[in-house]
């Protein structure tokens, strides 16, 4: 009796052992398992939308948090054949620059726009690190609207940061470069290469400008690396992390690691515009293109700036001042109150948090550790407010509004939670492997959401199933809305992820734009109705003005075109609900297909180079008469004197 | 609570029968001026239910137009390209009835407010009596106009149905309530204007009714 009693005993501890740990993570998140917290069920929406910069491929992806469901991937620097970004006439000017049109960019930190320091939805912002450039995205249509190219500038990584009522945007250059750009020895790089860092307005109705109210300020040739706006008591104030002040200019992994500390910039942006409003700038002359795509005509437009006013915090005093920071800072983060500085030292064991109450108590009360282009250092131990001993490797730290910061690891992969304050550590997790960046929704605010943090790694490895040498970086999810982080979600990104930004989707999805009125479309090449539709000859060119509807072009079949001629076609799609684009793709053409949206007009160029018949069809299944939507086009040798013409069931579509 | 309610209904109806003269006339007045107000309300509503409309499509019938049921939804335009597919004929914007109907509604509106300015009984129950044919015409009208809209279909349709008689599928909604139409379920009801139209009916014949009760009690 006694031993079943002992056997029964046993059993049920090791029953309670299997239940807790099948429940492990419970207490956070509402006792529910970790299944639970990261499943969103079918025809459900996720409660955040992420935005995830794709780095190398130029892009932005739009993720559904905490599920990690891919909603969209939204081409910004890089020509994307699928939606025809960069392949038609509409968007080919988003991205042309002073080199040239160019089909590639690096795209690495989105940022959302603001007002009073809280997350407002209406754009995203992203930089492009290659050929310095800021785009901003269109939170209502998911579409990038403008680029503006940052000129002074190489490597445009310290951007897009935003101010915290989206007045201004920020870039800032990676490389020193001669200022402005001339033919130069190299190794005379110290003290002549410079490092511009600018100041785009931002208008209310989005747009950037940095000709008229933007304005640069000639830093020194130091790399500067990341950035943050100041916010509350510190609005007014923007924070650029720099490495590389020992002015290396080859083999920089060396040379530019061997100063005990690097630099916070701290930058008094109100002082400067006190400054341009006193008139203590230079005009300088230069050339950088801006690209704006209007939503009516539904084409971009490349103008160029030709002037930007230029201030030298040499000669203005209390523009500028370098908070020191230890060894090669990469994130530069502001805590939700404006109060603390946190400065990652990526080749330390600490995160640094310098106080901004002290800064500028060091300032009034001129504590200085010398210069640096007579830019004045402030003393480390005046603005020191505490050290983070940690881990290896520090990159990045976000907020989650509870008193909490959570800095990523890279060497020692690992995420760790800390008090703001205290300094003390409340809690670490592994990530898998090498976290770079990491976010949480409105972390960098004054109004974090602090119930998901997202880290995204550098190294993937045997997270997924393999694919041959190269794979997708990895993210995990952490519910942070307990005492202890609970990894609940792990899924692969595309491209290279440097940092993302995440908003409730409530504060966006309501204002999500279904379709294009056709009414309101102001295309020139637009036509509203089938009997509009035509071909032009104008001497080599045609115009074809082309209708899309269920299921079929109107019209369908053209002759008359030659070899040689330039042939473009004006696709309006004339649907008018919800998800019913049309595709458009002519066999031989060099370009991509057409993705139509109803309401809109794109247009596509054809060089006809051989005689024949030619077809072209719908690429978007489109009804369960998609496969039907085709059509034909005649093309004729150089000479010949075949007529355009052009019909649909082989009547002329006026008579429709 | 039955009795209770019944109680009130009672007694209001006392009242007016006490004062029945100029209970009357206010309700035929009353009752001709809410008529007018049809003018601008949506009748009838079709809406059109399937999976891939999680929001459906639908349309409003109102006197003298069809409109879509949203604000910038486009609901006709995307009713017509779905029934290009079985041959239907587009939502017409112009029709003989858009032309009478709203003339209909102003002359019986007009007669309600003049019997109430005359106040004779007879009339009222008259004036009742016209609108009650008139809406039954109606009706019908919009009865026919449905089967016409359903049956009348192009022979080259891309999809040709049969029924399980080897007859022609028709496409006709309901007059009033729900209805499968091959993926569709199509929801036919009244509309806030019909619900106005009957309450002006109902106040002719209270009108008429109050007389009636009243000089019923003087006669005994």
């Amino acid at each position: 009796m006694k031993k079943k009693t002992l056997i029964t005993i046993v059993a049920l501890s090791l029953l309670a052992a299997v239940a807790g740990f099948a429940n492990c993570g419970a207490g956070a998140g509402g006792g529910k398992s970790i299944a639970e917290r990261a499943f969103v069920p079918p025809g459900q929406y996720d409660e955040f939308y992420g935005m995830i910069s794709g780095g190398f491929s130029g892009q932005l992806s739009i993720i559904g948090l905490p599920s990690g469901r891919t909603l969209k991937v939204i081409p910004v620097f890089t020509q994307d054949g699928e939606k025809a970004y960069g392949y038609n006439e509409e968007t080919k000017p988003m991205l042309m620059t002073s080199h040239g049109f160019i089909p590639w960019g690096d795209s690495h930190h989105p940022d959302i726009s603001q007002t009073n320091g809280e997350l407002d939805g209406r754009w995203v912002f992203i930089n492009e690190n290659n050929t310095p450039r800021i785009a901003r995205i269109d939170l209502s249509i998911f579409e990038t609207v403008e680029i503006i190219e940052i000129p002074h500038a190489a490597g445009n990584h310290a951007s897009p940061y935003l101010t915290e009522n989206t007045e201004y945007v920020v870039a800032s250059t990676r490389f020193g470069i001669p200022t402005p750009q001339r033919d130069m020895p190299v190794n005379q790089y110290k003290g002549n290469f410079k490092g511009m860092t600018s100041f785009v307005k931002v208008g209310k109705d989005g747009r950037m400008d940095l000709e008229k109210e933007g304005f640069q300020i000639l830093m020194p040739g130091f790399d500067y690396d990341k950035a943050h706006p100041g916010r509350g008591k510190s609005h007014g104030w923007f924070f650029f992390t720099t490495y590389n002040v020992d002015e290396g200019h080859t083999l920089l992994e060396v040379n530019a690691s061997q100063k005990e500390k690097d630099y916070i910039a701290a930058i008094n942006w109100k002082k400067a515009e006190e400054y341009l409003k006193a008139g203590k700038f230079e005009t300088w002359n230069t050339n950088f293109a801006h690209n704006v795509y209007d939503e009516h005509t539904h084409m971009a437009t490349t103008s160029w700036g030709k002037k930007v006013r230029v201030l030298d915090p040499s000669k203005l005093p209390g523009l500028v001042y370098f908070l020191p920071i230890k060894k090669s800072p990469h994130g530069c983060d502001v805590d939700p109150t404006g109060e603390y500085i946190v400065g990652s030292g990526k080749l330390e064991a600490q995160a640094t948090a310098h106080s901004f109450t002290k800064m500028l108590k060091a300032i009034e009360e001129k504590k200085f550790d010398g210069e640096a282009y007579g830019i004045p250092v402030l003393n480390y131990e005046a603005v020191l407010a505490g050290e983070v001993k940690t881990g290896l490797g520090p990159l990045h730290t976000e907020f989650d509004g509870e008193g909490h910061a959570y800095t990523s690891f890279f060497i020692s992969s690992e995420i760790v939670k800390w008090k703001l304050g205290t300094w003390e550590v409340v809690d670490r997790k592994p990530t898998f492997y090498s976290v770079g960046h990491l976010m949480i929704p409105g972390g960098n605010s004054r109004k974090p959401f602090g119930k998901y943090l997202l880290a995204m790694n550098k190294i993937t490895k045997d997270r997924y199933l393999p694919t041959g040498p190269e794979v997708n970086h990895s993210a995990q999810l952490f519910d942070i809305s307990g005492e202890k982080m609970v990894m609940i979600n792990d899924f692969p990104t595309h491209g290279e992820p440097h940092y993302a930004a995440g908003i409730p989707a409530s504060k966006i999805k309501d204002r999500s734009v279904k379709i294009f009125k056709l009414e309101d479309n102001k295309h020139p090449y637009a036509v509203k109705t089938p009997e509009k539709t035509r071909v032009v000859r104008k001497g080599k060119e045609v115009h074809v003005y082309m209708g899309m509807i269920r299921s079929h072009f109107v019209p369908d079949v053209i002759e008359g075109i030659k070899v040689g001629d330039t042939v473009y076609f004006h696709l309006t799609n004339f649907e008018q609900d919800y998800d019913v684009p049309h595709g458009f793709a002519m066999m031989g053409q060099q370009s991509s297909e057409l993705l139509v949206m109803p309401g809109q007009t794109e247009t596509s160029v054809w060089y006809p180079k051989k005689p024949g018949v030619w077809p072209f069809y719908c690429t978007d299944f489109c009804s369960a008469l998609h496969q039907e939507m085709q059509g034909y086009v005649r093309v004729s040798a150089a000479g010949s004197n075949v007529p355009i013409k052009y019909t649909l069931d082989d009547d002329p579509v006026d008579v429709e | 609570m039955l009795n209770s309610v019944k109680t009130i209904l009672s007694n209001i109806l006392q009242k007016l029968i006490g004062n029945d003269r100029m209970y009357s006339r206010v309700f035929m007045i009353a009752g001709g001026f809410l008529l007018l107000t049809t003018l601008w309300l949506p009748l009838w509503n079709i809406q059109l239910e399937a999976p891939q409309y999680p929001h459906p499509l639908g349309m409003n019938i109102y006197l003298d137009k069809i409109m879509d049921q949203g604000e910038d939804t486009h609901d006709i335009k995307n009713i017509n390209i779905l029934n290009h597919y079985v041959g239907m004929k587009e939502i017409p914007e112009h029709m003989a009835e858009f032309e009478i109907f709203p003339y209909v509604i102003m002359i019986m509106g007009a007669i309600s407010i003049l019997f109430g300015i005359i106040g004779n009984d007879k009339l009222y129950l008259l004036w009742f009596l016209i609108m009650a044919v008139l809406g039954s015409i109606g009706l019908y009208d919009f009865y026919k106009w449905e089967y016409d809209y359903g049956h009348d279909l192009d022979p080259n349709a891309i999809l040709k149905f049969k029924d399980e008689n080897g007859n022609p599928m028709g496409f006709q909604p309901p007059v009033i309530g729900s209805k499968t139409i091959l993926n569709f379920v199509a929801h036919s009801y009244p509309h806030i204007g019909s619900f106005v139209i009957f309450i002006s009916m109902g106040l002719g014949l209270l009108a008429f009714y109050i007389r009636y009760a009243a000089n019923k009690i003087k006669k005994a």
